[in-house]
């Protein structure tokens, strides 16, 4: 679990550290790139290429291995159904991300930059958290089954 | 970058690199998936995903931590809207929106894309496709 612990340590500091890099941190430029009416940015194109390359290595690598380096097992979501939860929920995170530019991940690391905006921000995330609590509770199941297939 | 005067594709590759690779240890050390928007849910109690909720926690602190590391070597530009309710409101939007989608741009735009997850490409075209309208057709007003 320490060892868990730190790893996640780790991966969540080099995760700031390539949002305040990349300048996916900076809400403007977010907004830059969604709006495609102004002077588009297309920097953030740049950013997901650039992050797929490892991840995509990383599934592959993923593929051959039955249990992770530090865990016994993998935690990893069901790839389908697509249903209309998944599609409403996405259709709702588009809208706030282009309203703000913010992200969850921007959101919580800029907390270093701009600690007020970006508290505002995550305290309304908090809220957005707590009333998906509310639901009913087969709304909310979460399709997080281990998954044998990779 | 010609005919993008703002654009900045060498920070934007480079930090995408290290987003990846950032996800990819997640994966390969933990076996799990770094979406920020469930870690960040369980780390501060409000959700009841079977992730130990110290792993969860690293992880959120890790993401304040890597960006104050940068901004110690060099300037980080976050220029925030001004409007406290607009701000709020997209927080609460995203907050839900993410919980219902069960991810965001991390768990589905990076680590499910790589994945090719049938979900998870779904998630990204629709949370991009509505991105775009709302950032398009709101001024940035406020």
């Amino acid at each position: 679990m320490t060892r868990q612990a730190i790893v996640s340590l780790i991966s969540g500091t080099l995760f700031g550290a390539g949002l305040a890099v990349s300048g996916m941190i900076d809400p403007a430029r977010v907004r830059a790139f969604l709006d495609v009416g102004a002077t588009w940015d297309p920097t953030l194109a740049f950013v997901m290429g650039g992050a797929l390359i490892p991840m995509v290595a990383a599934w592959v690598f993923v593929r051959r291995r039955m249990r992770p380096v530090v865990a016994s097992e993998f935690h990893l979501p069901a790839t389908t159904p697509i249903d209309t939860r998944l599609i409403g929920g996405a259709s709702l995170f588009g809208i706030g991300w282009g309203l703000a530019g913010l992200c969850p991940g921007p959101a919580i690391a800029a907390l270093a930059i701009r600690p007020i905006p970006a508290l505002i921000f995550c305290l309304g995330m908090a809220v957005g958290f707590a009333l998906f609590r509310m639901l009913p509770p087969q709304t909310q199941g979460e399709r997080h089954g281990l998954q044998a297939a990779r | 970058m010609p005919g993008f005067p703002q654009a900045d594709p060498i920070h934007g590759l480079l930090g995408g690199l290290m987003i990846g690779l950032a996800a990819a240890l997640m994966l390969i050390a933990n076996g799990r998936i770094a979406g920020c928007s469930g870690l960040f849910a369980r780390a501060v109690g409000l959700s009841s995903a079977g992730i130990p909720r110290v792993i969860a926690m690293a992880f959120a602190i890790g993401l304040p931590l890597g960006a104050a590391l940068v901004a110690m070597l060099g300037g980080v530009e976050a220029r925030f809207p001004t409007s406290m309710f607009r701000l709020a409101l997209a927080g609460l939007v995203v907050g839900f929106g993410t919980r219902l989608g069960s991810g965001c741009t991390s768990g589905h735009g990076v680590v499910g894309m790589a994945r090719l997850s049938p979900r998870s490409l779904a998630a990204t075209a629709t949370f991009m496709t509505t991105g775009i309208a709302t950032a398009t057709l709101l001024p940035i007003a406020g």
